[in-house]
């Protein structure tokens, strides 16, 4: 019995058991990605090389550092920090009290030309000290609310000047950062004549197109217990007031200019211009400075030399070391791929 | 506790039942083996729940006491034979349909969220994103916050998911397949899934058993089933089961036996069972060679009856089915320290922004209510209130959880991420590198332990087993000594099979597969019959034919005439002696458990099996009491020389004796593994004593592997010399040249081995492990006394050679001792002084050391320093020391697959291992490193950026980049280009690796990834994050720039400047990183451009604005410059003054020009090279 047993089932063991065709080959399919063999390139650094980019660095970053710096120095900059001067003496002592009163605040500052100004000029007024990047304040804004009517009540993101004293009206445009809108004003006059300062296309296109409504009108505003800053003509929509434009741009830093305006003539050395300014903003209550600006501008932008003396010092910095690399190549030669380097045939019997 | 004869001689995990009919009709029935078992018990499942003492007997024992244990009813499950309702009435027994889908469509997310959440990171992750739901601390937006973690979560729920529908699908076609099951007496072809405890099941030949059963019966008149466990543990060989002769019947339909099956709770060793049956008020004891297992097929047997006793998740199969022990790579586990330190500086970062905010608040006190950009009280509720203000306290706190919020990814959780992606991509180039695929098992190489990929990358211990390692473990018959002659001129090899006695097995001729070389004079000698020597010849090729546990199966070949004789046995030196016996005519073709029928020259003879005594590892032999057809009773033994002698009869014969042990010495030390044969003719009243003691020993209940061995070393005793077999254990391919290539690279190749002290130092010289130039220090010992006193000498002797590393380059020591003198060595205080002795040897080879043994020795070194180690092995008894192992390798070959179970990597040949560590671990271990300094710089970077212009905004957790930004920085702006150059990046390639494999040193001596580079990234980071920070910040000083375009320029520039750090550091440059770095920094644009086109966002447009300005720009390319130059001016210096060899060998191939090539082969055969 055993024996036809054995032989009856052999068959389906014969199957199982007799080595794998080879067709069934488990081999890996040869390809050069597989094998990690793509084409490649290895760069080596070579003396050559190195000293190459050391060499090509320094031949780039220098020029382009003559010419940051030169252009740097060719922006003619007034900068006029008033804040102080603006407040009548005899009520330095309580400069706060004074800028929440009823005073009249109007101020006189006089600005000398040294130097060729050409137009247009940019007027900016610069805050120090004032963090529009605090986090309270950058959130506090609705740019639902900014660009259509629908949206006027999106103000939950606004407080604590999102809607009016305990009522349900929403505030147009709400939040701390349009309530805190500057109101200093500058006007300018040079020898008793004025000069105009052009206040149209000082904030970014795409915010008066797309970011800010052409439908969307200034509602409640400042009408609040506690007046942060500028009133907003009601009758204009957001899209035209470019100095809320402007300042909902928050800055970067806690010390910042933002444009005011444009001059468009040039102005001449020995010119003294007039300056009459109205000193409403309170910066007083974080001892914030104020300070006017007018400004020429180059390809550059204005008047900062950091970038210049950056890219100068890096290109020295690059020929230096394209010196002493050349010096070390000199000094202590070694041909690239001695198999006499190598750790083991350096010191035989150590590994 | 000699592992290796489980491959001298059969060990087999089968037993066997001996049935006599006609002395006795009763069954006499033997269970469990205590030696062979017990082993791979411990190995199998024991090794992680119980404390091991390596070394000890402890093995042995603890198979040696469960035969003791009493079962107890607490402990045990009680099965109603054919009653599936009275078995699960009191305990609820599982049912046989099984689930191995993890989850439902109802418990799939909980559970799956569960899962996933035990990794700490991703809890880390949460906490974070819950706290930024809070309103007083949303830093980032709701989404932006909760994105990431969404995303891997989400990733890994598909792919979760994915695989728990294949799983499904297959689980349902399981489930699904039918199967006969007794039910009213008949049988009914029913599902698997219904199948329930206690029922009683018939499977036919070929089918696949549904469950764990007991045989009850088999078609075999004496029980007896084959099964193939192919499914179970990979062994493609025939196991034998057997039935008990009191529940056998002739038929399936046949009245059907009660009783009452009380058996072990369900556990996953499957090589363990211990059952009592109670039939008709007689108790019989059930073993492991009673039970079937589910996945098995029955083969060669046309129908089996068994009772289920463990069904669906509780069968063996089902709880074996659990992956690989899951092991945590060197490099990650320094990582993590590298962590603790992120964590510390990522507090302090929190600390120091938290503090200065609270100073900040503290001297403006009284300006907060009219600050405009604080406005502490809200008017427009009527009454003056404070607006989100707490107080100094918690404000205080809230801005260090915020910093918490934006500073957290300074803790790379996407690496984490990068990290499993690339592991995935370097195995898949481990596992299709075509030098590592084996033509001749057809195999490629297998990544089981997918995190310890770059652990290969840093051996500096190899364990090899040596059979099946560095041999092939096929086992070839090389020569015989019978009689005190050696026949070992033998060379040719039986070609057309006239010889080899083709026996005619009905109308076809039966041929033995394997062809085997004769020698011509003994074959001449085996076919004289009246001559002494003849005799001798012809007793002791019966003895290799019947001697076994082979069992032959007839195989249908091409040809119709023609059928092929393969024979199936777990031993392949029982198969080598098998098929030796065949080519000289002593052809097995058939057995049972009854009797075996041997074909001698071409004349049929039906040999009694009376009784056989298993191998065990205390005897180190087997034997076979045959009744000849010439009536007479002879017992056959064979064995272990060492074990042999000791119970051969010295007086007589004793110049065959002397000669067969010369012959032994002599065939050892060509390597050639030796069992010595013996038999002696036994008398009716003999034969009878043990008869009856074997018949008392084998049904006694308790101890009974103890009396069993008792009884056959009772009978194995004054036995006459036959003669001893030599059989060659080839080694592999490429073997000498793989060990001298890793002895260069600097690893140690310790070999462990449960063979003979000769037949390893044979192996060893012929593998080049040992060479004629070494000191060798044996120490073989029987006490501890001389143990302690051998190591003092060995170590005094080690320190008047020198301790200098030039003396130790000429005087090369080799260690070679044994497993009794580990005995004594291993966990005891003797151990310090064998480590620091073994540690100066150049080889180490330990022989007769038990699984356990082994696992002690790695332990040795794995716990007094802190080098790799890796156990690379192919057998069951590797296992323990593959798992204690850092990096445990199977190979996938003859020895089952237990060991490619258990281990991190599975190969074909042992030469793989150069391939896999010089190449792949090197590669994958300086990918890996510089992956996750990259990654630490690459986020703290960001972070400090982010930082530094907290410190400008009275540190309130202001970012300039966009939450968007911060959020997609780590995934898209630079994710990608990491985890490519982790995957594919290589400083060398493969030529110059395996050339010369010192460059493996590099891994050894962590030179990628230390603590040093660690502090030195750090410092590079924080001038990077300076440099790209301060720039634009300087630039833009006192102008009218916005936050968001400042931020626009933060983020080009901190991208391209972290993208061109990774571009300076890679070496190969394929189209693929060209693409992965250039493409990330276009996607950053893209991404950047993207969300500053969206109106709703303070800022809109601003992108396109400043790139407008020529600053922006030059800005950029300033950080970018301005960053790297330090870190590109220390590389270009340590790489020309100080390089090391990978640089040299990077050089090598760019520029060696042919000259210096062949300069270097000198120097290769020229060791040492003169310089």
């Amino acid at each position: 019995m055993n024996s036809t047993t054995l032989s009856s089932s052999a068959a389906g063991i014969g199957s199982a058991d007799s080595t794998p065709p080879r067709r069934n080959s488990k081999r890996p399919k040869y390809s050069r990605f597989s094998q990690q063999e793509l084409p490649a390139c290895k760069p080596i650094l070579t003396p050559k090389w190195v000293i190459a980019a050391f060499l090509l660095i320094g031949a780039v970053f220098i020029p382009i550092g003559v010419f940051s710096l030169l252009a740097s120095r060719d922006v003619v900059q007034i900068v006029n920090q008033y804040e102080t001067d603006c407040i009548p003496e005899g009520s330095r002592t309580d400069k706060v009290g004074f800028i929440r009163g009823p005073q009249d605040k109007t101020c006189h500052r006089t600005l000398s030309i040294r130097r060729h100004m050409k137009q247009p000029i940019y007027v900016y007024y610069q805050l120090d000290n004032f963090y529009q990047n605090h986090r309270r304040y950058v959130k506090s804004r609705s740019d639902l609310q900014l660009r259509s009517p629908e949206n006027e009540d999106e103000t939950k993101s606004c407080q604590p000047e999102g809607t009016l004293n305990g009522t349900k009206a929403p505030i147009v445009p709400c939040g701390l950062i349009a309530w805190s809108l500057f109101n200093d004003t500058y006007e300018f006059s040079r020898n008793k004549r004025q000069l105009t300062v052009n206040k149209r296309g000082i904030s970014w296109k795409s915010d008066r197109e797309r970011k800010f409504g052409k439908n969307v009108y200034p509602k409640n505003f400042q009408n609040g217990t506690l007046q942060g800053g500028a009133r907003l003509d009601s009758s204009k929509p957001l899209s035209e007031q470019e100095d809320l434009i402007v300042w909902m741009r928050t800055a970067a830093l806690p010390t910042f200019r933002k444009l005011y305006g444009k001059i468009e003539v040039d102005l001449n050395p020995g010119d003294v211009i007039d300056v009459k300014l109205q000193n409403n903003y309170n910066t007083y209550s974080f001892n914030g400075k104020k300070k006017l600006v007018l400004s020429t501008t180059s390809w550059l932008g204005g008047k900062n030399d950091f970038i210049g003396i950056a890219y100068l010092s890096v290109g020295g910095l690059c020929f230096l070391l394209a010196t002493i690399f050349t010096v070390i190549y000199f000094i202590k030669p070694r041909e690239l791929g001695d198999p006499n380097y190598l750790s083991w045939n350096a010191n035989p019997g150590d590994h | 506790m000699d592992s290796n004869s489980q491959n001298e001689i059969n060990e087999s995990s089968q037993v066997h039942d001996f049935v006599h009919k006609s002395l006795s009709n009763r069954s006499i029935s033997s269970s469990k083996n205590s030696g062979g078992h017990s082993l791979r018990e411990v190995n199998f499942a024991e090794l992680a729940s119980k404390p091991v003492r390596h070394g000890s007997r402890g093995a042995d024992s603890e198979g040696f006491s469960s035969s003791y244990k009493e079962m107890n009813d607490d402990d045990a499950r009680i099965i109603h034979i054919n009653d599936p309702v009275k078995s699960n009435e009191k305990f609820e027994f599982a049912g046989n349909s099984i689930r191995t889908g993890k989850y439902s469509i109802l418990t799939f997310l909980p559970r799956n969220l569960f899962e996933q959440f035990h990794r700490v990171a991703y809890i880390y992750f949460l906490v974070i994103a819950i706290l930024n739901q809070l309103p007083q601390l949303a830093v980032f937006g709701r989404g932006a916050s909760i994105m990431p973690l969404a995303f891997v979560l989400v990733i890994t729920a598909i792919k979760d998911l994915y695989e728990d529908y294949r799983r499904h699908r297959s689980d349902k076609i399981e489930n699904n397949r039918l199967a006969w099951v007794l039910i009213n007496d008949e049988f009914q072809h029913i599902r698997w899934k219904y199948i329930r405890v206690g029922e009683i099941i018939k499977v036919s030949a070929n089918e696949t058993l549904p469950c764990d059963m007991v045989l009850l019966s088999t078609s075999d008149s004496t029980g007896v089933a084959y099964v193939q466990t192919t499914n179970l543990d990979g062994e493609s060989n025939l196991k034998t089961r057997y039935a008990k002769q009191e529940t056998q019947v002739s038929h399936p339909e046949s009245k059907m036996i009660s009783g009452l099956i009380k058996c072990d709770k369900p556990n996953r060793n499957i090589y363990g069972f211990q059952a009592n049956m109670v039939v008709d008020g007689k108790r019989i004891s059930l073993g492991p060679s009673n039970i079937i297992l589910r996945g098995c097929e029955l083969k060669n047997t046309d129908w089996a009856l068994g009772v289920a006793v463990y069904a669906g998740r509780e069968t063996k199969a089902m709880l074996n089915n659990s992956g690989a022990p899951s092991k945590r790579s060197r490099l990650e586990t320094l990582m993590n320290r590298e962590i603790f330190f992120l964590s510390v500086f990522l507090v302090l970062l929190c600390v120091v922004v938290s503090v200065c905010h609270g100073l900040w608040l503290r001297r403006h006190k009284g300006d907060l209510d009219l600050m405009p950009f604080y406005r502490k009280s809200d008017y427009s509720g009527g009454k003056v209130e404070d607006y989100n203000y707490y107080g100094m306290g918690r404000e205080i706190l809230f801005v260090f959880l915020m910093s918490v919020i934006v500073f957290q990814i300074m803790i790379p959780i996407s690496l984490y991420i990068s990290m499993e992606l690339v592991r995935v991509g370097q195995a898949f180039f481990m596992i299709r590198d075509d030098q590592m695929y084996d033509e001749t098992t057809n195999s490629r190489f297998q990544c089981r332990a997918l995190n310890i990929n770059e652990d290969l990358g840093q051996i500096k211990y190899v364990f090899s087993d040596k059979t099946g390692t560095l041999t092939e473990n096929k086992m070839e018959f090389q020569c015989a000594s019978i009689g005190g002659v050696d026949y070992s001129n033998g060379k040719e090899c039986v070609e057309d099979g006239h010889i080899g006695y083709p026996v005619q097995g009905g109308e076809q001729v039966l041929r033995p597969k394997m062809k085997v070389k004769v020698d011509q004079e003994l074959l001449d000698l085996s076919k004289r019959k009246n001559l002494e020597e003849g005799r001798n010849v012809r007793d002791f090729f019966i003895a290799l034919a019947a001697c076994n546990t082979i069992v032959p199966l007839t195989v249908e070949t091409q040809d119709p005439a023609v059928r092929l004789i393969d024979y199936q046995g777990e031993s392949p030196d029982e198969q080598a002696l098998v098929y030796a016996a065949a080519a000289y005519g002593f052809t097995l073709i058939e057995r049972t458990s009854g009797h075996i029928v041997i074909d001698i020259q071409g004349e049929r003879q039906r040999f009694d099996v009376l009784g056989l005594h298993e191998f065990d590892s205390d005897r180190k032999r087997m034997s076979v009491i045959l009744g000849c057809p010439d009536k007479t009773i002879k017992l056959f033994v064979k064995g272990a020389d060492t074990s042999m002698f000791h119970v051969i009869d010295k007086s007589i014969n004793s110049n065959t004796i002397k000669a067969t042990e010369s012959h032994l010495q002599s065939y050892s030390s060509i390597g050639l593994r030796t069992l010595v044969v013996a038999s002696k003719e036994l008398s009716p009243i003999l034969f009878e004593q043990w008869q009856s003691s074997y018949e008392s020993a084998s049904t006694a209940l308790m101890g009974r592997a103890a009396l069993l061995r008792k009884v056959a070393t009772n009978i194995e005793r004054h036995l006459s010399i036959l003669g001893a077999s030599a059989i060659e254990d080839k080694l592999q391919q490429g073997v000498p040249q793989a060990v001298k290539s890793l002895r260069k690279a600097g690893i140690k190749v310790w070999v462990l081995t449960g063979d003979k002290q000769e037949t390893a130092v044979s192996i060893g010289y012929s593998s080049k492990l040992l060479t004629s130039k070494m000191t060798q220090i044996v120490i073989n010992n029987n006490s501890k006394e001389s143990c302690r006193k051998s190591l003092q000498d060995a170590l005094l002797m080690c320190k008047k050679l020198g301790t200098d590393s030039l003396a130790a380059e000429i005087n090369q020591l080799a260690l070679i001792i044994d497993g009794t003198s580990l005995v004594y060595i291993l966990d005891t205080d003797l151990e310090e002084q064998l480590f620091e002795f073994a540690s100066r040897c150049n080889v180490v080879l330990c022989c007769r050391v038990a699984p356990l043994q082994k696992a002690g020795i790695v332990a040795l070194i794995k716990n007094r320093t802190d080098d790799m180690t890796l156990a690379i092995g192919d057998g069951a008894n590797d296992v323990s020391m593959i798992q204690m192992a850092d990096v445990g390798i199977g190979i996938s070959g003859q020895e089952g697959r237990q060991a490619v179970m258990a281990s991190d990597f599975a190969m074909g040949q042992f030469r793989f291992l150069v391939p896999l560590l010089l190449v792949h671990g090197h590669w994958n271990y300086q990918r890996m490193s510089y992956m996750i300094l990259y990654n630490f710089y690459r986020n703290a970077v960001f972070v400090l950026v982010l930082f530094w212009y907290v410190l400008f905004t009275s540190f309130t957790l202001t970012t300039a980049i966009t939450d968007w930004s911060s959020v997609l920085y780590s995934i898209v702006y630079t994710g990608f280009p990491t985890v490519i150059v982790g995957i594919l990046d290589k400083n060398l390639s493969r030529d110059s690796l395996l050339k010369y494999p010192q460059l493996y040193g590099a891994g050894q001596r962590q030179e990628n990834y230390n603590k040093r580079l660690f502090w030195l990234t750090m410092l590079d980071t924080i001038w990077q994050s300076v440099a790209a920070f301060f720039v634009p910040l300087l630039s833009y000083w006192g102008s009218s720039v916005d936050g968001s375009s400042l931020g626009d320029l933060w983020t080009i520039a901190v991208v391209i400047m972290v993208n061109m750090h990774l571009a300076m550091d890679i070496i190969r440059w394929s189209w693929i990183t060209h693409a992965a770095i250039w493409g990330s920094v276009i996607s950053t644009f893209v991404s950047v451009m993207i969300i500053d086109l969206v109106p709703l966002l303070p800022g809109y447009w601003s992108f396109f604005n400043i790139a407008k300005t020529e600053l922006f720009w030059m800005c950029v390319l300033g950080v970018v410059i301005g960053a790297l130059l330090p870190r590109f001016v220390i590389k270009v210096v340590v790489q020309y003054c100080r390089p090391n060899d990978i640089q040299i060998a990077r050089e090598m191939e760019k520029y060696g020009n042919s000259r210096r090539d062949s300069q270097l082969e000198m120097n290769q055969i020229f060791d040492p090279p003169s310089r």
